[in-house]
């Protein structure tokens, strides 16, 4: 079956062009005005915007061993809701992904599932403990496309100086949660002034920046790649900025609630706003959308963190961290950076398809002839307000839910099929 | 409309802590006549409790016995909350065994705001994790108010671990409500990030904070925060926060002394002055009873 996306509005990340995309065989066939082609299925993009699918290089899927919160079938299928083509599920699962039998076997599940790719990411430290390495290598072949210790850093400087050198090896991108949980230690907000007056335990800028900035070095050290996760801070973002200024290899992400939210939302004791790292002030949200606009952030992704009812309709303390993110990290990017005019559309088209293509190795991230045919459409001037019960995922946990966004998801194509 | 919870001073319009300090008022004459109420009659008041306290607890227990209502008394150790019973779930139990109001204290910030979202009983907060104990602070600003009558102009300072303290923020946020000016005095390991932003003046060195002051309290030093790398020895901290008669000297001339209690005597205040003329100390236990007696005779009498 083929598709034909007539008067599409193409936005790659490096340009936008109006045609009309031939999809079949699962890969984009032709790109130019008027095709006629009468075997194919006519989807009118008229008005709509058609970017390559989203690739989220973060998000927590809970399988194995946490399916109450999210599976791999109910996360990919969120993904797709969100126009995500592809996600990389880190490895805090129960029991983690830390060898190739689980690679395989998260692998096997989103093969059943037939929704979004799912690429997991394997762990850096066996148990997620923080002192034996992974078999990175067989990881690898059975699919990891990197290795992360997200949510349980690794506190050995020396494991992580090796970790960096032995990934290297391999070729293998490693992601790192960067926080000194000596510093966040029993915080559960961003310290500061609404943490004070709120009554909570703060948890530092430099928890992150201190571990950014340690993390930053050691792959200087090691000469070895590294990606830092989730960065949130204005301290974290110089630390990478003049990194990147004398040639270290480092990338880095941020998520849509860092562009969009501050710490003012822990105010009303809502435990969807308890994410680590915390949502942060003002002048935090300035430097994060200033790191984007001058390329020192390179990837937007979701940190999609799903828990269920019950978890979260705790006291604030108890309440896990993490929001969802897949099913509204596009509305939030175009709302707040793209109709705010800090970034262009070819800008989100990069920050959310071609970097993290390219950093984590995959083909994709553009729709050129030839290329996966993996797109998402959306409908820039669709309007709407954000109901968290109305999502795919098992996730009801947005802090997003309740905010007014525009441009929204309409379809996602995988591979040549209209998944969503 | 009428106010259903008491949750923090923050909530509280000046009108309402006037109102509250001369029903409290009405209330200390109730129990200096030793008179039994029974305005509550037919009520049931529970305390529940997941941080122990015996002071807090016995005081709103004499208060709503004072007002003649019932009491039930949800000791953590003993109830369901050790088998993993959710705050909301403990909080629907009692209302369905037709508790009118329930008193909590909790180790976690905004845990009473959680219960009286999910209940239809009234919920006085009585100290959650670092955030608010309003009902401290309003006997706190009665037993200032029967001092100086006019608290307007008052210079009161705060000196010791402000940073773990819930009296220090509803202190602070009450007695400028009503006019007077608050300094919080202690090393910056323990003053709390911005908490100026909360209308609080900051002077770390005690005897300058001290100079002309009406009101002088001292908080509780939990010797656990020696392990924090809060502060380094009592020793010093006594040396350089403790209130001693030395350091009154440059207070106002008719200052009064108050603690939250329970005192460390020796640590943050000296026994000379813990038991001087200047200490009210004393006098605060009996105000918090007037106090907690009239916050729940605002939320619960007809």
């Amino acid at each position: 079956m083929m598709l034909l996306l007539k008067n599409a509005t193409v936005v790659n990340a490096d340009g936008t062009m109006i045609t009309d995309v031939l999809i079949g065989d699962g890969i984009v066939k032709r790109m130019e005005r008027d095709i006629d082609e009468l075997e194919a299925e006519i989807i009118d993009c008229a008005g709509k915007l058609v970017f390559p699918g989203f690739i989220d290089m973060h998000c927590h899927l809970r399988d194995p061993g946490q399916t109450h919160k999210e599976d791999i079938e109910t996360g990919s299928r969120a993904a797709l809701a969100g126009g995500y083509t592809a996600v990389c599920c880190m490895p805090n699962t129960t029991p983690p992904l830390d060898n190739a039998a689980m690679i395989t076997y998260v692998k096997e599940r989103s093969r059943v599932a037939g929704n979004a790719e799912v690429y997991p990411i394997g762990a850096i430290t066996q148990g997620q403990a923080g002192a034996k390495l992974c078999e990175f290598g067989k990881m690898k072949a059975a699919g990891a496309i990197a290795v992360s210790d997200d949510g349980k850093p690794v506190e050995n400087g020396a494991v992580m100086l090796n970790a960096l050198k032995y990934a290297k090896t391999f070729g293998i991108p490693l992601i790192s949660h960067s926080e000194d949980k000596t510093i966040s230690a029993d915080g559960v907000v961003n310290a500061g002034e609404n943490a004070t007056v709120a009554g909570f335990r703060g948890i530092p800028k430099a928890a992150e920046s201190v571990a950014v900035a340690r993390d930053v070095l050691l792959a200087e050290e090691a000469d070895a790649p590294i990606h830092i996760a989730h960065v949130s801070t204005a301290q974290s973002i110089e630390v990478i900025r003049s990194a990147k200024a004398r040639g270290v290899k480092v990338t880095c992400e941020t998520c849509p609630h860092y562009v969009a939210a501050t710490d003012d939302e822990i105010l009303s004791y809502n435990t969807s706003a308890k994410i680590n790292p915390p949502l942060r002030s003002s002048s935090d949200v300035e430097a994060v959308i200033a790191g984007l606009v001058d390329g020192t952030i390179d990837v937007i992704a979701t940190d999609h963190a799903p828990h269920s009812r019950d978890e979260k309709n705790v006291e604030f303390d108890y309440a896990p961290f993490g929001s969802v993110g897949l099913e509204t990290a596009f509305s939030v990017a175009y709302t707040h950076l793209v109709l705010t005019e800090n970034i262009k559309l070819t800008d989100l088209s990069r920050l959310m398809s071609a970097k993290p293509a390219e950093i984590l190795g995959l083909d994709g991230g553009r729709i050129i002839e030839g290329a996966r045919a993996d797109i998402a459409i959306v409908d820039p001037d669709e309007e709407y307000t954000v109901n968290a019960e109305d999502f795919v995922s098992k996730g009801k946990n947005s802090v997003f839910d309740g905010w007014r966004l525009k441009g929204r998801v309409v379809k996602t194509i995988v591979g040549g099929e209209v998944k969503f | 409309m009428k106010r259903k919870d008491i949750l923090g001073i923050k909530d509280l319009s000046k009108a309402e802590l006037n109102e509250l300090l001369v029903e409290a008022e009405v209330m200390r004459g109730h129990i200096d006549r030793r008179e039994r109420l029974s305005i509550l009659s037919g009520k049931t008041v529970a305390t529940l409790f997941y941080e122990n306290s015996t002071r807090t607890r016995n005081s709103f227990d004499t208060a709503a016995k004072n007002l003649g209502a019932s009491t039930m008394g949800i000791s953590v150790a003993t109830s369901s909350v050790q088998k993993g019973e959710s705050l909301i779930d403990t909080g629907k139990t009692l209302v369905a065994l037709g508790v009118n109001a329930i008193v909590i204290r909790h180790s976690a910030a905004g845990a009473p705001r959680l219960l009286a979202e999910n209940v239809t009983a009234s919920v006085i907060n009585a100290g959650d994790g670092q955030c608010e104990h309003p009902s401290q602070a309003l006997l706190d600003v009665f037993t200032a108010k029967r001092h100086f009558d006019d608290l307007a102009g008052l210079k009161v300072v705060i000196v010791g671990d402000i940073k773990h303290s819930r009296v220090a923020r509803s202190d602070t946020l009450a007695f400028t409500k009503l006019g007077a000016s608050v300094t919080l005095c202690a090393p910056y390991t323990l003053l709390p990030e911005a908490i100026e932003e909360m209308g609080a003046t900051v002077e770390p060195d005690f005897d300058k904070a001290i100079a002309d002051a009406d009101i002088i309290m001292p908080l509780r030093i939990q010797l656990e925060r020696m392990n924090g790398a809060y502060f380094s020895t009592i020793e010093e901290y006594h040396e350089c926060y403790g209130v001693n008669e030395r350091r009154l000297e440059r207070a106002a001339a008719d200052s009064i002394v108050m603690h939250p209690a329970p005192i460390n005597r020796g640590a943050e205040i000296d026994g000379v002055v813990a038991d001087g003329y200047n200490s009210v100390i004393e006098e605060q236990v009996t105000n918090g009873v007037a106090m907690r007696m009239a916050m729940l005779k605002y939320l619960c009498a007809q």
